[in-house]
C-alpha cells in the first residue's frame, strides 16, 4: 500500500494549484459565468500549456499520463479551485472516447485538443433517459455510404463551445440495450445540428441538442457499429474518478473556508467555533470529507480493474460522494449563515458545485441502486 | 499511490489463514459466530494456541515475547481472525498494560509481569473509570496514600470489564490533590486478591455480565507496584489509549457482522422472498456496506501513516466515531432481519453449556441481545461526543 503521490505527480499537483489559486477567485469566476463561453479562455491555454490536458491523456495518444491517479490529482485542484474549465467534457469524456476507439486519423483533433486550441463535448443523455447509461433512442442509419443521425440530446454540457461532438446514436435495439449503440465524431458545424445554448447553476455551459437528418460520411464512426457501449461505461467510470476527485477537492475548500470562518467570526462576544453543537457539527463533516476521499481512492484504484469490480466501486463512490457532498455544502451554508448566502462570497460556488455534481452521471440514489444490483449479481 | 498489499503482506495472510484453519478450535468460532458468550477458559484455550505460534503479542516487540508485526500485519491478524469468527484478543493485559510496562516501567516489573501476561497466568483488568469519571476520567477520586513502603488505596472504580476473571488490576489512583487534576495521578499496579479488594457484577440491558464495580477499602499495595513515577500516571495513561485505538475502526468485525447479516437475509423471507431482495431493506444494507468499503480505505491510510513512523491522533478519533456508527448499524439491520424473533430473549441460551434451545431461527437468539449490548460502542474508549471534542481542538483548530 503506498498513499503518496509520485514525485512527478506532486510536482504537476503544486503547479497546478499555484496556478489555479493565482487565477481563480469568485469575482474572476462571476465575471466568466456571466459570459458567453462559461470558461476563460487564458485559463484554458494556461492549463494547456502546463500539460494538464495532456496529462489526461495516454502516451500512445500523445498525451503524459492518462492514469486513475492523474485524473484525481488534476480534478482535486479543480476543485478546490472551484474552477469553470471544461476539462471533464473536453478531455476526459469527448476527448477520451475519440482517444479509445478513433483510428489514427480519427484522432488527428486530439493534438489540437491537448494544445488548447479545441474543445470538445459527449452528446449522450437524451430528455427521457435520465442517468441510464444504456438508454439511447436517437437513431442512426447507414445510407449510401455513409449514416443519417435523428433524435434529441440532452443537457450536453460545453456542447456549443465544442469543435468537436462525440454523438451516440442507436443503429439497431430496444431503447434500453446495451447492444446496438454506436459512436460519431460530427463537427459542430453539420448541417441537421441544432444547439440550445444555456448557463448552468454551478458554472459552465450546457445545451440541447436536436439532430434533424444529420448526414455524417463513413469516416464519421468511432469504433464497431453497435458495440460503443462498453467503452461509454469505461469512460463514464473514469469520468466518475475524476467528478469523485473535484468534489474532493470542493469539500477541502468548504472545509477550510468554514473552519477559518469558525475562527474569526464573532457573536455573542466570542468566535462561533468556541461553541460545542457547531464544533460537533464541523467534526461530523471532517469524517464525512476524509470517507469521501476514501471513496475517490477505491473508485480510482480500481478503474483497471474487470468491469464487475470497477462498477461496484464507481457506484459505491458515487453513492457516497453525492451524499457527502450533500452535507457538506448544505452545513457549510449553514454554518457561515447569511454570508454563505452571497455570490460574492467563494462558498457558495463551492456548495453550488458540489451539489451539482450530484447531478451528472448519476445521482446518490440511482447509484445505490445500481450498487445493489451489482452486488447482487456479484 | 497504490491501495495493494505487498506480496509479503499477502504471503502473511495466506499464512495466517492456514494458521485459522487448521488452529482454530471449530467450537470457539461456532460460539463467537452464533454470538454465545465466551467463557474464562474459552479466551485461555485462545491465547494458548496464539502464544504457542508466537502471535499472542502482535504488537510487543520481539524481545518482550511479541511478535513485532507493524501496523499493516497488526491490521491483517484484525482481519482475518475476525473474519475466521476467532474469540477477539483480551486486550487488558496484551495491549494496554504490556505496551505501558514496556515502555516505562522498571526492568523488575517487565520481567516479572510480561511472561505472565504472554503465559496467561496473570488476568488484568482495567481500573481507570469511576462513578464520578466517565469521559472526564482526570476527575478521578480514587486515593493512594504513601505508608512506608507501601501505597494504601480507597475508593471505587467501574465498568471493569471481565474483573470477575482477573487476579491483577492496573489502576489509575490519585496521589496528589491541588494543581490540575491530571498532575496528582499515579499508575498503580494491584493483586486482586489482596485484603480489602470486592467485585460486583454488573448485569448489563442483554442481560451479559461483562462488567463490574471494583471496590478498594484500605488495601496495602506494594510501592514497587508503582509504574513509573508518582504523579505521572496521567502520561502513560494516553500512552496506553494510543495502543487500546489501534484497532478503533473494527473493519473486521464490521466485515464479518455484514457476512452475518447478509447470510440471514438471504435466509429470512419477507412477502414469501428472500430478505435481501426487499428493496427498502437491500437498500439499507447497500448503503451501510458502501460506507464500511470507504472506512476500510480511511482506516488503511491512517495505517500506512502508522507504520511510517507517524502516530495517529485525532484520526482514531474520526475512526472511532465512523467505526462504532457503521458496527451499530449493522446490529441495527440484524436485529430488523430477524423480523418477530427479535423479541424473544432466553438470556440462558447463549450461556456457556446451556442446554436452553433458541427460539426460532438459531442466528436470531443474539441479535437483539447484541444490539443493545453494542450501544456501549459509541461510549467507551471516550464517547463519540469527547471524540468530536478531540477533533475539532486537534485538526480543526478550534
Amino acid at each position: 500500500m503506498d498513499f503518496d503521490l509520485t514525485e512527478e505527480r506532486r510536482m504537476l499537483r503544486d503547479a497546478l494549484r499555484r496556478l489555479l489559486r493565482d487565477r481563480y477567485d469568485a469575482k474572476t469566476r462571476n465575471r466568466i459565468q456571466d459570459e458567453e463561453r462559461g470558461f476563460d479562455p487564458a485559463i484554458w491555454q494556461a492549463l494547456a500549456d502546463m500539460g494538464v490536458i495532456g496529462a489526461l491523456f495516454g502516451e500512445e495518444r500523445g498525451g503524459y499520463g492518462g492514469g486513475a491517479f492523474d485524473l484525481a490529482l488534476i480534478f482535486e485542484e479543480l476543485g478546490r479551485a472551484g474552477a469553470l474549465d471544461p476539462l471533464l467534457d473536453t478531455g476526459v469524456l469527448a476527448g477520451g472516447l475519440l482517444a479509445d476507439l478513433g483510428s489514427p486519423e480519427q484522432r488527428e483533433p486530439l493534438a489540437e485538443v491537448i494544445a488548447g486550441r479545441l474543445q470538445m463535448a459527449f452528446a449522450h443523455g437524451e430528455p427521457q433517459s435520465r442517468y441510464d447509461l444504456e438508454r439511447v433512442e436517437t437513431r442512426a442509419w447507414r445510407k449510401g455510404g455513409g449514416f443519417v443521425l435523428r433524435g434529441q440530446k440532452a443537457v450536453v454540457v460545453n456542447g456549443a463551445a465544442a469543435g468537436y461532438l462525440v454523438i451516440s446514436a442507436r443503429s439497431w435495439g430496444n431503447v434500453a440495450d446495451e447492444d446496438g449503440i454506436s459512436l460519431f465524431l460530427v463537427a459542430a458545424d453539420a448541417p441537421g445540428l441544432t444547439f440550445r445554448d444555456y448557463p448552468l447553476m454551478g458554472g459552465g455551459r450546457a445545451a440541447e441538442l436536436e439532430l434533424e437528418d444529420v448526414h455524417l460520411g463513413p469516416r464519421a464512426l468511432l469504433g464497431a457499429e453497435g458495440g460503443a457501449f462498453p467503452a461509454i461505461e469505461a469512460r463514464a467510470a473514469a469520468a466518475t474518478v475524476a467528478l469523485c476527485a473535484e468534489a474532493v477537492g470542493a469539500m477541502e475548500a468548504a472545509r477550510a473556508l468554514t473552519v477559518d470562518y469558525l475562527r474569526t467570526r464573532k457573536q455573542f462576544g466570542q468566535p462561533i467555533g468556541r461553541f460545542q453543537a457547531l464544533q460537533h457539527r464541523m467534526a461530523d463533516l471532517l469524517i464525512e470529507i476524509e470517507q469521501a476521499r476514501s471513496a475517490m481512492l477505491n473508485v480510482a484504484g480500481n478503474l483497471a480493474q474487470p468491469r464487475g469490480v470497477r462498477e461496484l466501486h464507481v457506484s459505491a463512490a458515487k453513492n457516497l460522494i453525492g451524499r457527502a457532498g450533500r452535507l457538506v455544502a448544505e452545513e457549510a451554508i449553514q454554518m457561515h449563515g447569511g454570508i454563505g448566502m452571497t455570490r460574492e462570497y467563494d462558498i457558495a460556488h463551492h456548495a453550488k458545485r458540489l451539489v451539482m455534481i450530484d447531478h451528472r452521471l448519476g445521482d446518490s440514489d440511482h447509484h445505490l441502486a445500481r450498487f445493489m444490483r451489482l452486488a447482487a449479481a456479484g | 499511490m497504490d491501495l495493494n498489499y505487498t506480496e509479503d503482506e499477502q504471503a502473511f495472510r495466506s499464512e495466517l489463514r492456514r494458521f485459522l484453519a487448521e488452529r482454530l478450535p471449530p467450537r470457539l468460532s461456532e460460539k463467537v459466530r452464533l454470538g454465545k458468550r465466551l467463557s474464562k477458559a474459552d479466551h485461555e484455550e485462545w491465547h494458548g494456541i496464539l502464544n504457542a505460534r508466537g502471535w499472542l503479542a502482535g504488537n510487543w516487540p520481539r524481545r518482550f515475547g511479541g511478535a513485532g508485526w507493524n501496523a499493516v500485519e497488526r491490521h491483517i491478524f484484525e482481519e482475518e481472525t475476525a473474519r475466521a469468527h476467532a474469540p477477539r484478543i483480551v486486550p487488558f493485559g496484551l495491549t494496554m498494560l504490556g505496551p505501558v510496562l514496556q515502555k516505562f516501567g522498571s526492568a523488575a516489573q517487565q520481567d516479572h509481569y510480561l511472561p505472565r501476561i504472554l503465559s496467561g497466568e496473570d488476568w488484568w483488568c482495567q481500573g481507570y473509570s469511576e462513578p464520578g469519571a466517565g469521559s472526564d476520567l482526570a476527575s478521578l477520586k480514587t486515593r493512594a496514600r504513601r505508608d512506608g513502603d507501601h501505597y494504601v488505596v480507597d475508593g471505587q472504580k467501574t465498568w471493569t470489564t471481565l474483573g470477575q476473571h482477573a487476579n491483577r488490576i492496573f489502576c489509575l489512583v490519585r496521589t496528589a490533590t491541588g494543581g490540575k487534576p491530571q498532575e496528582g495521578i499515579s499508575f498503580l499496579l494491584i493483586d486482586m486478591d489482596s485484603p480489602g479488594v470486592e467485585v460486583r457484577p454488573i448485569v448489563l440491558l442483554d442481560g451479559s455480565a461483562e462488567v463490574n464495580e471494583v471496590f478498594f477499602d484500605n488495601v496495602r499495595v506494594p510501592a514497587a507496584n508503582l509504574v513509573g513515577e508518582e504523579n505521572k500516571g496521567w502520561t502513560y495513561a494516553k500512552y496506553l489509549l494510543t495502543h487500546e485505538r489501534t484497532n478503533i475502526a473494527g473493519v473486521g468485525f464490521s466485515r464479518a457482522g455484514l457476512e452475518t447479516l447478509k447470510r440471514i437475509a438471504r435466509a429470512a423471507r419477507s412477502g414469501g422472498r428472500p430478505l435481501i431482495e426487499d428493496t427498502l431493506f437491500a437498500a439499507r444494507l447497500a448503503q451501510v456496506e458502501i460506507d464500511l468499503m470507504a472506512m476500510a480505505t480511511t482506516n488503511l491510510r491512517v495505517i500506512a501513516k502508522a507504520a511510517a513512523g507517524h502516530a495517529p491522533g485525532a484520526e482514531s478519533s474520526m475512526l472511532k466515531i465512523k467505526g462504532t456508527v457503521i458496527r451499530q448499524e449493522i446490529n441495527e439491520l440484524t436485529r430488523r432481519a430477524v423480523g418477530p424473533y427479535a423479541l424473544p430473549f432466553v438470556s440462558e441460551a447463549l450461556d456457556e453449556g446451556s442446554n436452553t434451545p433458541p427460539v426460532g431461527p438459531d442466528y436470531a437468539a443474539p441479535a437483539t441481545a447484541q444490539y443493545f449490548n453494542n450501544r456501549k460502542l459509541s461510549i467507551f474508549g471516550g464517547s463519540n461526543e469527547v471524540q468530536r471534542a478531540i477533533i475539532s481542538k486537534a485538526i480543526l483548530g478550534l
